[in-house]
């Protein structure tokens, strides 16, 4: 495969509506030449809707959509040169994979013994070279996938876009694609946009994670910083897990259950807040037998997760969720009195409530 | 994951020592066998057997040499041509239905209504609606009366609802219900993922049409014409209420030759009549199914 260096992306103040649903409420989203970026959000959220717009396969109500410095707005799918992976299901089941693969290639006009040995190209690029000759039929479903992400690049397209590609497969499966997709993404150095609603999933594929709500974007930025500072309350929740702590704000600061955590937007005014607290700031710090105190509880619950483990300490008001390493947690089985303490990481509150 | 120290357990493969287990797997089929063998083997048998036995009882072709007679040959080509046309055109029809069936709403109320009355309509058949068919266009059917009145007499040079023309309009009448049954399903199979892969790789509707959709849909579409060959192809009821004068249908001759009315009383010929019936409706549903199996290995 020749390198090739991406274009940019740009979607200027995207609307899209059906009816009374708001699926895109003003989305702005620009992707750097080569970069990947995951959009990320719940059901609904109009991740799909934004990825059909960029497609060409629905029109905008509103706004533009810019490739390469050239406006596509107007352009039908089948002249936006960009190659699309979809969810499950896209091959074409009376083609065997290499055929798949040379379907673009035949729509641009490129003879057979060209197009073969570019498809047995592009197959060997995904590993799965050696099944050019089956049908959809005759793989799993993660073969499948390769032979669509194949298919998808086959075109020498200028942008890259998967929806959702590896939610019809199994965990294990699922993580060994995704990395596989990460790879040959770098390879390429196309621009890509990857959909998902699992926040495991963008924050270990992409260069910057775009997580949506309600048809906008929340918050755009490396995986690190959408994770440890998420910039709303939203965020917060949805990217991993978080604990929600009654505390009252003064001067830049949450008092949570006697510890003082700073905060990331030293600007909320004082009063009462609910801070968002990740599991991982959460830490047993010893026997809480014959103890009484705010962060004093009994252990109901401990899931082990692999090196970590996930321990939910019942604190008589609330449950607070804490992660551990393994052999940490081992020592406070479940019914066990403990003591929590909170890292003094900055932590976003939610003043709404 | 093994543990260390743990003995590994290994399964000699093969069957167990001693017993010898009895196969009953295909004991399910039985019912299944039996019906088969007395609704369909049986008759066969029965018309195969009588058809090679003169009225003495003794081995004969002769039944088979009167197949060659013209009133034969020219009513089975008759019923191939009566069942080719309205197969095309039953499929052709029911089809473009189907395709607006299937790319409305999947729960609307037009999709549940029209394969509701093609439930029904694609079993109607025989006196019923040969009697629906005079009672409306026929000479003294009320759209016919009314047409007539504002100077359009569709019976003007012949009368050609009791021709093979007008069995061919009776026969639409559930054929076309028929093919929409039969098509639907391949129809609903078609994912709009494969029209969008299409777009995303630069061909248009032409390009979806002509190399993806019509390879995925032809062997259905085909499949589906060559059951309503046979389905036309087989009917008696609703021609023989239309027409009684002439049989220009090949199955009215077994009847012919039965009754003895038009010549005389040939039971084994009626039989030959029929074997040639089962030998073409055979050769179809061979066909059918050569077609259903190919898709099947898209589509397993
Ligand atoms: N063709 C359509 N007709 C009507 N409403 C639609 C259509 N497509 C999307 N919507 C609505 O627009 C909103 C956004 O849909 P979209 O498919 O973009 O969500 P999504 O983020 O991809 O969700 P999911 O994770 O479930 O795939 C939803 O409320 C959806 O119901
Ligand atoms: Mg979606």
């Amino acid at each position: 495969m020749p390198e090739r260096t991406g274009v940019e992306v740009r979607l200027e103040n995207l609307q899209r509506r059906y009816g009374a649903v708001v699926a895109l409420d003003d989305l702005s989203l620009t992707i750097a030449p080569g970069e990947l970026v995951a959009l990320l959000g719940p059901s609904g959220c109009g991740k799909t809707t934004a990825l059909r717009l960029l497609a060409g396969l629905e029109d905008a109500d509103g706004g533009r959509v810019v490739i390469g410095g050239e406006d596509v707005t107007g352009l039908p799918a089948n002249r936006r040169n960009i190659g699309m992976v979809f969810q499950a299901y896209s091959l074409f089941p009376h083609m065997v994979a290499w055929e798949n693969v040379a379907f673009g290639l035949q729509m641009r006009g490129v003879g057979l013994a060209e197009r073969k040995k570019r498809a047995i190209d592009v197959l060997e690029l995904v590993g799965l070279s050696r099944f050019a000759n089956r049908y959809a039929s005759q793989m799993s479903g993660g073969q499948q996938q390769r032979v669509a992400l194949a298919r998808a690049l086959a075109i020498s397209p200028q942008v890259l876009l998967l929806d959702e590609p590896l939610s019809a497969l199994d965990a294990k499966v699922r993580s060994r694609l995704r990395d596989e997709i990460r790879r040959i993404q770098l390879e390429v150095g196309i621009t890509t946009l990857f959909v998902t609603h699992d926040q495991e999933e963008a924050l270990a594929i992409a260069d910057r994670v775009g997580v949506m709500q309600s048809g906008r974007l929340e918050q755009l930025g490396p995986p690190m910083t959408v994770y440890s500072r998420p910039a709303t309350p939203f965020v917060a929740d949805f990217v991993g897990l978080t604990n929600r702590i009654q505390g009252t704000v003064s001067r830049g600061s949450v008092d949570v259950r006697g510890a003082t955590i700073p905060l990331v937007d030293s600007s909320v005014p004082d009063g009462p807040a609910t801070a968002l607290v990740r599991p991982e700031a959460v830490s047993l710090v010893g026997n809480g037998e014959a103890q009484e105190g705010p962060l004093i509880g009994t252990v109901i619950a401990v899931a082990f997760l692999g090196a970590t483990s996930r321990v939910t300490v019942d604190l008589g008001d609330i449950t607070v969720l804490a992660q551990l390493p393994t052999s940490a947690a081992a020592e406070h089985p479940a019914g066990t009195r403990v003591k929590l303490a909170l890292r003094p990481d900055p932590v976003l509150v939610d003043s709404h409530n | 994951m093994t543990i260390a120290g743990a003995p590994a357990i290994t399964t000699s493969a093969g069957r167990p020592v001693g017993g010898r287990r009895l196969p009953l797997d295909w004991l399910g089929a039985v019912p299944f066998l039996v019906y088969v063998a007395i609704f369909l083997f049986l008759p066969t048998a029965i018309i195969v057997g009588g058809s090679v036995l003169d009225a003495n009882g003794s081995l004969t072709l002769v039944n088979f040499a009167h197949l060659s007679r013209d009133y034969i040959v020219k009513t089975t080509l008759n019923t191939i041509g009566l069942s080719a046309v309205t197969a095309l055109a039953g499929a052709t029809f029911g089809a473009l239905l189907a395709y607006a069936i299937a790319v409305g709403n999947r729960e609307g109320l037009v999709r549940r209504l029209t394969l509701s009355v093609s439930g029904v309509l694609a079993q109607f058949g025989g006196v019923t609606l040969a009697f629906a068919f005079i009672a409306t266009i026929g000479p003294a059917g009320f759209l016919y009366l009314w047409l007539a009145e504002h100077h359009a007499d569709i019976y003007a040079h012949s009368l050609w609802l009791f021709e093979l023309p007008g069995v061919a309009l009776v026969y639409l009448y559930f054929q076309i219900p028929l093919m929409v049954l039969v098509f639907l399903p391949a129809l609903d199979g078609i994912k709009p993922q494969w029209r969008e892969a299409t777009e995303s790789l630069g061909g248009g509707t032409w390009h979806y049409w002509r190399y993806v959709a019509g390879p995925l849909l032809a062997p259905a579409f085909l499949g589906a014409t060559l059951l309503l060959f046979a389905n036309a192809f087989s009917a008696y009821a609703t021609v023989n209420a239309l027409i009684n004068q002439g049989q220009p249908v090949i199955s009215q001759q077994i009847s012919g030759a039965l009754s003895g009315e038009v010549g005389t009383f040939e039971p084994g010929f009626a039989k030959a009549i029929a074997v040639e019936m089962v030998i073409i409706v055979t050769a179809v549903t061979v066909l059918y199914s050569l077609l259903q199996r190919r898709t099947s290995r898209w589509l397993q």
